[in-house]
Order: C-alpha cells, then structure tokens, then sequence
C-alpha cells in the first residue's frame, strides 16, 4: 500500500515536554475500518502519541512535535491546518468520562452546533438520537433527554462522550483507555459498541488491558520508553511477536 | 520462607484497652469537643455582634423615618397671598408660587393659631408643605384650611421623648388640643440634604450612590473577568505575566485612599471629568474593585476541571467557543461571590470620594452621571460630624437605608449565582 492510501500515516514523530523527550522517531500507519489498538507499560508515551493524532498537546505549552503525520496525505501539523476542523474530523474520547455539566441532548447537540452541521432544530434532533443510537444510548435516555448528562452512571457517560464525539461525524476517533474507569459490565458495553463503529471509523484505542485489546483491535503496537518496539496484526503480536520485549510484556514480566 | 523470618516481629499483641491507650482517647476527645466550642462559641459571638448592631441602628434609626407634624390653619382667603388661581394650573404653577410670600404667610398662620413664638414651633421648611399643598388643590386658596406642618427639631425632638423640659411641656400641651401627630416620613426617602433636619432626606446620596456603582459595575466587571479570562486562558506564563499577576494581588491591597488621589489626579487633572460626579466616583471605586474581581475570576477559572476544556477542544471547539460556552459559565459562581465582595467594598467606601469632592452639600438628587452627587457613606459622614441634634437618628436611619442597599444588591447578586450554579 502507498502512504497516500492510509487513513493516518505518521513518519519519524518526535514528542518533547520541554527538554525530556517523550516519544522518538515512531512511524506507524493507521487504516479505515480497522481498530488499532496502542498497548505498553504505563508512562511508555502511547496516551502522548495518541495526543498528537489530533493535536490536542497544543493545548500544552511546553509540547513540541517533531515529524510528519498525514491525515488522507495532509500532513496535519502544516501551518494552513485549521486544528478546529481537524480535531472535528479526528474525534476523542477520554479516559475519564467528561460529559459536559449539561442535558444530554444538548451534549451530543454541541458539537453538530458549533459546526453547523445542522440547519434547523429537527435535524440537530435528527443527528442526536442517531448518534445516541450509535452509541447504544438511545433505550437508556429517550424519555429523559433534557435531564443532565451529570447524571448518568460512568458507563453511561463514556456511552454519551462517544455519541458526542461521533454526532459530528468524525473520520477517526481517537480512545484514550476509555474503559479504566469502569466496571466490567460497562466495559464489556463499550468493547460492543467498538465492534460496532469499527466499520465506519478508523479507530485507535489505548489500552493497558491485554484481553482488551485482543478482544476489540486487529491490528496492535506496542510501545516502551517513548518508542515504537513492534506493530502488526493482532494475532501475530499476540501469539508470535518478533521481539524479545513485547514478548516480555505480554506475558506480564513486566508492566 | 526464609525471607518472611527476616522481617522483625513486633515482643507482643497491641493491648487496645490499657490505660495509656484509654488516656489517649480521652485527650482526643477531649480536643474534638474543645474544637467544636470554640468554632460555635466564635460563630456565636459574630452572630451577637450582628444583632447588637442591627438592634442598635433600627432602634436609634427607625424614628428617623417618622416625623412629628403640627395642624397648621391657614385662612388663606384672608391672608394677603397674591396668587391667581388660575395659574395654578399648568407650567407655571412653581413659578406663581415661588413669588408669593408664602414663608411670611406660614408664618403669620402659625402666630396667629400658636402666640408670638408659633413661628418658631414649625420646621423652616413647613412653608413647603403649603406650597405643596396649595399645588394639590387650588381652590383651598378660597377658604380656611387646615395643613399638616413638619415640627421644627426640638419639638420633634421632644415628641419622641428626648427634649428639653420646655419643649415636652409644648408638645404635651400641644397634643392636648391635637394639634400633633406623627406620620411615616416619605420625605426623607424623596429629598436630599439639607441644613435643617426636619428637611433632610436620603433619595439624593441613594440616587448617587445607584448611579456610582452603576459605572463601577459596568467598568469593573467587563474589565475585571476579561482580564481574568485572558490571563488564565490566553496569555503564555512568563515573567511578564508573573510581574502582571503580582501587581494585581497589589493592587488589591492598596488603600483605598490612594485610589481617591489617583482618581483625582487622572479622572479630574488630566481627563477634567467634572468634580463631585457620579461618573468620576464610579470609576475611581471601578479601580479599586478590579483587583477584587480578577482575583476571584482567576481562581473561579482555575477550578474549571481542566477535562472539560478537553472535552471541548477534543469536539473540535475553538478556543473562544471553549472560554465563552464553558470555562466561563462553570467559572460564573466564583466570579458573581467575587464580584459582591469587591462591590459590597465599593458600596461602604468614603475615603477616596473625599478625595475627588463628593462630600459637597448638594440639595437636589443627580439627574444624570455628571451632575454633582454624593454618596450613602458619605452622607452618613457628613450628618454624624453636624452639632444639630436632629441629625443623629437622620443619620441612624441612613445607616439603615444603606444596610438595605447593601442587602438588596448581594440579593441580586445571590439569586444570579444560584441560577448559573450547575448541579455535578
């Protein structure tokens, strides 16, 4: 495959948090309809590289990315990017749920808003219940539409943050261990819904779940020390891994 | 097995009910509700101030508001007032009255009904009340009437039992013939300062002290939680900033009387904005309040969760739409508490209008931002430093009519902040 062809391509990416380096030279590809999964060791840099596919460490001072990462070919760090529309097209869903202190309708209604990705009240009533039944939300949360999205319970509130993140139709959508804060049931709902997205959507989840993430990627990169050790299919980093490290890993020598 | 017997075990099993344990219970118990004494005794002792002070002001204020008033006969047909009827009617009844005699008249009225020193019983005002009287209806000009006059301050005095002998032995013989009654004095809440007590009143420095905060608020608040916004969300943390940030915390500590001077050396100096007026006291306070306000609106942004900034941003929301649509209303709370501290401050201020003339004597309210005004503390300033004795329960019931500005702006002010408060 040519570089052109895939969703995401990025190219020797370097991440520095002032002096101390946090992420070197990764080059890694990311693909339609596939659900990527980043694992590795906590502080291994996966969650700081998440960060730079839709740019959100700008909003730290002391960041600084280095590299190449193309969106459809674009490189996404040019100077004419407009971040706004980047981070509409590259959506995201964190660790913790962060619904905002607002109904429910109104928190998957914001992003299609300030887009105008709707033209009239209808359509924006239109583009929240496809998203919440996207989400797997809609059954939940019909009859009470305008109560706060505060409210609900945490698997509940990852469920609305990705109605909310997809309700603008984004082309990626990036997850940040969006199960660490919740029970298995929760958990066991979102890996669901991930299956579900995985055909519209290229998707890249962080996981310290190993079970997780062969449950719900086909392909997985491990990282350690702010590198890239070893990427590929699912299986293959599973039941034959090529390095001595991500063997280790693995198999829970270290982590 | 071999590593758990390096690990030191302790001689015995703690004994939890011995008697230095039982001791030390006893002392933390003891400290527990020593504690909580303490911190209901301090609460109760604020609270006892609170009352003393409210007690204090309503009972030496509240007769302020009621007014002693003599029955005046006027046999206006027989009296020489050169008045047409007429011209009552219509513009140009103040000037018609204004040139009729009507302080001799009221005068003349009062020797006539109360002996040679009638006059002296009647406020140097009651003539007004004629005037006032004869504007209501002027056919009373054809017949003998009837008016009720203020009393002049020692009768009013007296009537509320803190007269000389002289003056209750006149009041008792007065009520005797009910020629004397007390009424609610709505003309202190509707009239301005004056030299004579029984003619004061507080819709003057009220007036001015509305008008004062009005251009406080409206410079202080934009600037104050703009400032605040770009500080936190836009500006890069240097050394810049960090000079920025510590003259402000400064500023919030100067005292306020050096805000009267530079207000009288920029607002009235350079800027020549007209002595005395509301517009040069607002801004003058507006100064003192914006270190309040950007203190408190900076911490209110501070506590915005940072992942609701991330939430934002993550959808894809500028960063304006993520201060204007989150940031801002999460951080409203914070800011409106700022906001009454630092006006409630502006409020009781007195020191620095002095330094930019505000404690001129002006009789007539303001009628716009740049007329001369005074202030509610000011007044009160003003009337506890006169030897008049009528002036003490005037200025008791300003005291009052100032704590009820007081209350009913932080009510506002409250109601807004529960309206904008989001529930977790």
């Amino acid at each position: 495959m040519t570089a052109a062809s895939h969703k995401i391509s990025a190219r020797h990416v370097n991440v520095f948090y002032g002096d101390k380096q946090a992420i070197s030279d990764v080059s890694i590809d990311f693909d339609r309809d596939v659900v990527t999964a980043l694992i590795g060791p906590s502080g291994c840099g996966k969650s700081t590289f998440l960060r730079t596919l839709n740019r959100m460490n700008d909003t730290i001072p002391s960041a600084r990315v280095e590299g190449e990462i193309d969106l459809d070919g674009e490189d996404i760090y040019a100077p004419e990017m407009d971040v706004v529309q980047l981070r509409a097209r590259v959506g995201m869903v964190f660790q913790k749920p962060n619904p905002f202190p607002k109904s429910i309708f109104e928190n998957v209604a914001y992003g299609p808003r300030i887009h105008g990705l709707a033209s009239n009240h209808a359509q924006l009533a239109d583009i929240v219940e496809r998203s919440l039944k996207r989400a797997g939300l809609w059954d939940e949360v019909k009859d009470r539409l305008s109560d706060s999205g505060t409210a609900l319970s945490g698997g509940q509130q990852q469920r609305l943050c990705i109605a909310r993140a997809i309700a603008v139709d984004p082309e990626v959508i990036l997850m940040d261990e969006p199960c660490s804060a919740l029970d298995p049931i929760a958990t066991a709902k979102i890996e669901e819904l991930i299956h579900e997205l995985k055909g519209r959507y290229a998707i890249v989840i962080v996981t310290h779940n190993m079970q997780q993430a062969a449950r719900v990627s086909q392909r997985t990169a491990f990282f350690h020390l702010g590198a890239l050790v070893e990427s590929g299919t699912t299986s293959d980093i599973f039941t034959n891994p090529r390095q001595e490290r991500t063997k280790d890993y693995i198999t829970g020598r270290y982590g | 097995m071999t590593e758990r017997a390096s690990i030191p075990r302790t001689p015995a099993p703690t004994d939890w009910r011995d008697a230095a344990h039982q001791r030390r219970m006893a002392k933390r118990y003891a400290a527990e509700r020593r504690f909580r004494w303490l911190g209901l005794g301090a609460v109760l002792m604020s609270a006892g101030f609170l009352v003393v002070l409210l007690v204090s002001m309503l009972s030496a204020g509240i007769s302020g508001f009621v007014q002693t008033q003599i029955a005046l006969p006027i046999d206006f047909a027989h009296s020489r007032l050169a008045i047409d009827p007429a011209k009552l009617r219509g513009p140009g009844a103040d000037l018609a009255l204004a040139a009729a005699d009507l302080g001799a008249a009221t005068d003349a009225a009062a020797i006539a009904a109360y002996g040679p020193d009638g006059d002296k019983l009647l406020s140097d005002g009651a003539w007004t009340r004629v005037r006032d009287q004869l504007k209501a209806d002027p056919s009373l000009l054809r017949r003998r009437a009837t008016v009720w006059v203020p009393a002049a301050d020692r009768i009013d005095i007296a009537a509320k039992r803190e007269g000389a002998p002289a003056d209750e032995a006149i009041v008792a013989k007065l009520d005797a013939a009910h020629a004397l009654k007390t009424s609610f004095n709505a003309f202190f809440l509707s009239s301005s300062d004056s030299t004579d007590p029984t003619m004061v009143g507080i819709w003057g420095a009220l007036k001015g002290s509305l008008l004062t905060m009005f251009v406080t608020l409206l410079i202080a608040f934009p600037v104050g939680v703009l400032s605040a916004l770009y500080l936190e969300e836009y500006a890069p943390h240097n050394r810049w900033t960090d000079l920025i940030e510590v003259s402000i915390n400064n500023l919030a500590a100067v005292p306020s009387i050096i805000f009267g001077l530079l207000g009288l050396a920029v607002f009235l100096n350079t800027f020549h904005l007209p002595r005395s007026a509301a517009i040069v006291g607002g801004l003058t306070l507006a100064l003192m309040t914006m270190p309040v306000i950007v203190i408190a609106s900076r911490n209110a942004i501070k506590a915005v969760p940072p992942s609701i900034r991330d939430a934002a941003f993550g959808i894809g929301a500028s960063p304006v739409q993520v201060v204007f649509h989150h940031v801002l209303p999460l951080a409203m709370p914070g800011i409106l508490t700022g906001t009454i501290i630092g006006m409630a401050r502006a409020l009781g201020e007195t020191a620095p209008l002095l330094m930019i003339g505000m404690r001129a004597f002006i009789t007539a309210p303001p009628g716009g931002l740049r007329d001369p005004a005074t202030v509610l503390p000011v007044q009160i300033f003003l009337w506890s430093d006169q030897v008049n004795r009528g002036f003490v329960e005037k200025t008791s019931a300003a005291i009052l009519v100032l704590l009820v500005f007081l209350l009913a702006m932080n009510g506002v002010a409250i109601y807004l902040r529960n309206r904008f408060e989001t529930r977790w």
